[in-house]
């Protein structure tokens, strides 16, 4: 069964950095993705259709559900004030409706066990900054599987499933640890 | 000067860019990310970059001049200094910020602001080439050429 080849993927990049955010629409506009960006989490939640209950924090509104935004592949910098990207991570695997959106985290510090956690927490990729072609082109996999997914209804993804890669050379831009 | 000696001169002095450490790979990244669609990308972006550093460079200026030094904030300032040498390709400036960095950790005052001299120094170099070499640029395509593709293997 093909999919529409037309239809494009939507990605919504989150990063503080204006100069990360105009790198990461070019890059990911080269590989044919529309994309929105947005400065900072909170930003990303909000468009995401997430709303702030003030007893829960962020909470996405299970009757009214945000129907035009279509959001296939969020990618978020990692360092951020108020809210990180982790944090963002976390918010969104625990939504019911948005925990199947894969997330793919950028940082530019190298560091193994914030990379460990963000990729236990459910993050598909974790991108060392900068961010190349290369790990863009990472990223179509993860969006394929989602959309074949989602049009054959096959069991949800369990979000805390460690994905077994057969041993790939290292990049020094993105790994998977295996604890 | 005709558009094939400007050419020449446009790769013998981007290629100096490089040997002599002001830009690295990255700076490649950023010309392969510009095409018809997005002519002025590089200068775009690398505007972006002198903007941003002359006001980090402001704040540093600012908070390593209290009486007491908030290090916390001096570092966030250089991280994000560091973050976008490195995003554009200033290696220099860059590797200045990861010295810089390192004081913050040992909280000394002296050492701090010798590295906010070292990195102003980077960034001033940097910023002379880069305004060289879009100033070489603007003269090309004025004269109907095109600019080079950069490899990175000379």
């Amino acid at each position: 069964m093909g999919m529409s080849a037309a239809a494009q993927f939507h990605v919504l990049a989150v990063d503080d950095s204006l100069i990360d955010r105009m790198l990461i629409e070019r890059l990911l506009k080269t590989s044919s993705f529309h994309v929105t960006t947005v400065d900072s989490a909170i930003k990303a939640l909000q468009y995401l259709g997430m709303v702030e209950d003030k007893l829960k924090g962020y909470e996405t509104p299970e009757i009214h559900q945000n129907a035009e935004v279509n959001v296939n592949l969020i990618i978020t910098d990692y360092c951020m004030p108020e809210m990180t990207g982790h944090d963002l991570l976390r918010k969104i695997k625990e939504s019911n409706s948005l925990k199947d959106i894969p997330v793919v985290i950028m940082s530019s510090e190298n560091v193994p066990s914030r990379i460990n956690r963000c990729l236990e927490d459910g993050a598909e990729e974790f991108f060392l900054k900068p961010v190349q072609q290369s790990d863009v082109n990472k990223l179509k996999p993860h969006l394929l599987k989602s959309r074949s997914k989602e049009e054959e209804e096959t069991q949800p993804i369990n979000n805390n499933k460690r994905k077994q890669e057969s041993s790939a050379p290292f990049n020094k831009n993105s790994y998977k640890i295996k604890i | 000067m005709d558009v094939g000696q400007m050419q020449r001169q446009w790769l013998d002095y981007t290629r100096s860019l490089f040997i002599e450490g002001f830009l690295d790979n990255q700076f490649l990244q950023l010309q392969q990310l510009q095409d018809e669609n997005n002519p002025e990308f590089v200068v775009e972006v690398v505007s972006l970059f002198f903007d941003d550093s002359e006001r980090l460079l402001k704040d540093l200026n600012f908070a390593l001049d209290q009486q007491g030094v908030d290090f916390k904030k001096v570092d966030a300032h250089v991280h994000q200094l560091k973050g976008s040498s490195s995003s554009i390709g200033a290696q220099r400036v860059k590797n200045a910020c990861i010295a810089f960095r390192n004081f913050c950790e040992d909280q000394n005052v002296e050492a701090c602001l010798r590295c906010l001299q070292q990195v102003k120094q980077e960034y001033c170099l940097v910023k002379n080439k880069l305004e060289t070499l879009f100033r070489l640029e603007q003269q090309i395509v004025a004269a109907g050429g095109s600019i080079p593709m950069m490899e990175l293997g000379f």
